[in-house]
C-alpha cells in the first residue's frame, strides 16, 4: 500500500496535498474498488464546497463509490481530461488521476499516513 | 417433499417470540366463519367439459384477427407476426430463461439479447441500446429519469409535445411524483407542430421529449428544435414507431439523444394490450446514465467470443439509492420476439412491410377524404395513421362500425376534448384494399 507521507488523509479514502489544494483517491481505495471504468467529477471549476460533500461518483466493475471532498473550500481547478481515462485512478491515483484542487481550505480532521495506514489495517480485520 | 424452509423448532421458537401459542392464534382476528366460507360453486367438471366450457366463453370474445376488420393504432398496431416467431420463443431454453447473471450457464440467452441490442441500434441509429423495458411508456420514463440522473437535478423542466401520446404522459406522470419536475408543453398549439415547443426551452430545461410519428401520425423534421434545445444544453428524446424507422430519417441524424418506444410492431402481437417491449436506444456519452440492463461482448479465459452482462455497477443491486432507475429487469421473451421477427423479415421485408402501410394507409385517406362531411385533418406528411375529422362524435360513428363489424379507430375526444369528431385511423399491411374499401362504403352509407 502505497501512502505518500506529504498528503493527508479522510477516513472516506481520499486523499489532500495541503501544499496544492489536490484531491483524489488513495491506492488503497483503487485497490479496494479493482478496475475503475468510469468517472463522473460533480462539481465545477469556481463552486464552494463542503467538507464531506460528494464531488465525484467512481464505477469499477463490481462497485460504485462516492468520493466526498476532505476540506472545505473554493473549487480552483478540475481534472476534465480524468473521465476520458477513468483507469489513471488504478495506476497513478496519487498523480496523474487527481480529481479537483480546492483553495484555501483548511484541512481540519484529516489522518497523516501513518494514521491512515493504521486505520486501514483496522479495517482489515 | 416440503419447500418451507424452517424447523418445527424454529417456527416454535418465533411463535413464541411473538407471544403466541400457535399458528391458529395469528388469525384470531378474523372470525373463524370468514375463514373457510362455503363458496356456492357449479359441480366440477371433467377435462373436457371445462375445455368445452372455456372454448364457448372464449369464442363470446369478437378479436382483431379473426372477427373484425380493425384500423385502431394509437400505439399498437396490428401487423403479421410470422410463425417462426412463435416457434422460437416456445423453445424451453429460452422460454424458461430468467436472469443472466452467470454468463457460463447463460450464454444463448445472453447472446439473444446482445442481438436485440444491435438490431436496435442499427434501426434507430444509436449508438447503444439496453436490453429492453417493458413497454414503450416505461422506456419513455425512464428517458426522463436518465435526464434528472445527468443534471443531478440542478435543472427540472421537462417539455412534452402535447403530441405525445397522452398514455406515456401519464406513465411520466406516476414515474415523476414527488420529483419536482416541472412538466410544459401539454397547452401547445397541436396545429404549429415543433416549432410550438421552441418557446419553451429554457436553460433550465433537462430534456425536451416529441414523437415520431407523433400521436396524430404526423411525420416532422425535429432537427431545427432538437438544434434549438442544444442551444440551452438540454437533451431531446424522440419517442419513435420502430415500422416508421424502417422508412423515415432516423431522429438519429437529426440529432436526437435518446429513442425509445413501443417494439410491439415488431413481432408481437396485440393481446390485451400487453406484455409488449420498450426499446430504449442512446448516444455512447449517456451510457452510464442508462437504466436497465446490457449485454455486451467479449472474450473468455480461451480467448472465445462470449456474453455477459456489462457496466452493472450503474444499475440498481450496485449503486443503490444513487442509480438512475430502479428498474433492473427487461422484457427478455419479447426482445428475442423482436429480434427474430427483424432477422426473419430482414431489411428489404421491413422496407416491404412499412411501404405498404404507407401506400394502404395513403389510399385509404384519399377516399375516406372524398365522402361528405369527412376530412383528413392536417395537412403535414403522414405514415400509416392519420385524423380523420367525422360529421358527428368520433364515439358515435366507433359504435356505428362496430355494428358493421369494423373497428373504426381511436376517439381523440377521450384525450383531446376539442377534437370531438376526431377519429385517429391507421392502416398496416393487414387491411386488405377489400378492407379498407368496406370501410369507406360502410362511412359513405352512415
Amino acid at each position: 500500500m502505497n501512502t505518500p507521507a506529504n498528503l493527508k488523509y479522510a477516513k472516506s479514502d481520499e486523499w489532500f496535498d495541503p501544499a496544492t489544494g489536490a484531491v483524489g483517491i488513495t491506492d488503497y481505495a483503487q485497490n479496494q474498488l479493482s478496475d475503475i471504468v468510469f468517472v463522473e467529477l460533480l462539481v465545477a471549476e469556481g463552486e464552494d464546497v463542503s467538507a464531506g460533500q460528494a464531488i465525484a461518483s467512481v464505477e469499477s466493475v463490481k462497485a460504485s463509490s462516492e468520493i466526498y471532498a476532505p476540506a472545505a473550500g473554493k473549487v480552483s481547478a478540475v481534472n476534465a481530461a480524468l473521465a476520458d481515462k477513468p483507469e489513471t485512478l488504478n495506476s497513478d491515483p496519487y498523480g496523474e488521476a487527481w480529481m479537483i484542487k480546492i483553495e484555501g481550505s483548511a484541512a481540519a480532521n484529516l489522518m497523516d499516513a501513518a494514521a491512515y495506514e493504521k486505520d486501514c489495517a483496522a479495517r482489515e480485520h | 417433499m416440503t419447500y418451507i424452509p424452517i424447523s418445527p423448532k424454529e417456527r416454535d421458537a418465533m411463535l413464541e417470540t411473538v407471544g403466541v401459542k400457535s399458528l391458529d392464534d395469528l388469525f384470531t382476528a378474523i372470525p373463524a366463519k370468514h375463514r373457510f366460507p362455503k363458496l356456492n360453486l357449479p359441480a366440477a367438471l371433467s377435462e373436457m367439459e371445462a375445455a368445452a366450457r372455456l372454448s364457448d366463453l372464449a369464442a363470446s370474445n369478437e378479436n382483431a384477427r379473426e372477427d373484425l376488420i380493425s384500423f385502431l393504432g394509437a400505439g399498437a398496431y396490428n401487423h403479421y407476426v410470422p410463425s417462426v416467431v412463435d416457434h422460437i420463443l416456445r423453445r424451453g431454453e429460452f422460454y424458461t430463461a430468467y436472469t443472466p447473471y452467470q454468463p457460463e450457464i447463460s450464454q444463448g440467452t445472453l447472446q439473444s439479447i446482445f442481438e436485440y441490442q444491435s438490431l436496435m441500434t442499427h434501426l434507430t441509429g444509436m449508438d447503444v441500446s439496453n436490453a429492453s423495458h417493458y413497454d414503450g411508456a416505461t422506456a419513455a420514463a425512464e428517458a426522463v429519469n436518465l435526464a434528472l440522473a445527468q443534471f443531478r437535478g440542478k435543472r427540472k423542466k421537462l417539455v412534452l409535445s402535447p403530441a405525445l401520446h397522452p398514455q406515456y404522459r401519464e406513465v411520466i406522470h406516476t414515474y415523476t411524483q414527488g420529483m419536482s419536475v416541472e412538466e410544459v408543453g401539454g397547452e401547445a398549439n397541436l396545429e404549429a407542430g415543433p416549432d410550438a415547443l421552441t418557446a419553451l426551452i429554457d436553460d433550465q430545461t433537462m430534456m425536451v421529449m416529441v414523437q415520431y410519428p407523433d400521436f396524430f401520425g404526423r411525420v416532422y423534421d425535429y432537427k431545427k428544435l432538437i438544434d434549438d434545445a442544444h442551444a440551452k444544453g438540454a437533451l431531446v428524446c424522440v419517442v419513435a414507431n420502430p415500422t416508421a424507422l424502417v422508412m423515415f430519417k432516423s431522429p438519429a441524424e437529426m440529432g436526437a439523444d435518446v429513442i425509445v418506444g413501443e417494439a410491439q410492431p415488431f413481432g408481437i402481437p396485440l393481446w390485451y394490450g400487453g406484455p409488449y417491449l420498450g426499446f430504449f436506444t442512446i448516444k455512447k456519452q449517456y451510457v452510464h446514465k442508462m437504466a436497465g440492463r446490457l449485454v455486451g461482448e467479449t472474450v473468455d479465459n480461451r480467448g472465445q467470443r462470449s456474453y455477459v452482462l456489462t457496466l452493472t455497477a450503474r444499475e440498481q443491486h450496485i449503486k443503490r439509492e444513487r442509480a438512475t432507475s430502479n428498474i433492473c429487469s427487461n422484457q427478455g421473451l419479447l426482445a428475442l420476439a423482436t429480434a427474430v421477427y427483424m432477422s426473419t423479415l430482414g431489411k428489404t421485408g421491413l422496407q416491404q412491410v412499412a411501404n405498404l402501410c404507407y401506400q394502404k394507409a395513403h389510399y385509404a385517406a384519399a377516399e375516406l377524404g372524398k365522402l361528405k362531411g369527412f376530412s383528413v385533418e392536417y395537412k403535414q406528411t403522414f405514415f400509416h395513421e392519420f385524423v380523420l375529422r367525422c360529421p358527428k362524435p368520433a364515439s358515435e360513428v366507433n359504435e356505428y362500425l362496430l355494428a358493421n363489424g369494423i373497428l373504426g379507430g381511436y376517439d381523440l375526444a377521450q384525450d383531446y376534448p376539442a377534437l370531438k369528431n376526431h377519429l385517429l385511423t391507421a392502416v398496416t399491411e393487414m387491411n386488405s384494399k377489400e378492407e379498407i374499401d368496406a370501410l369507406v362504403e360502410a362511412l359513405k352509407e352512415m
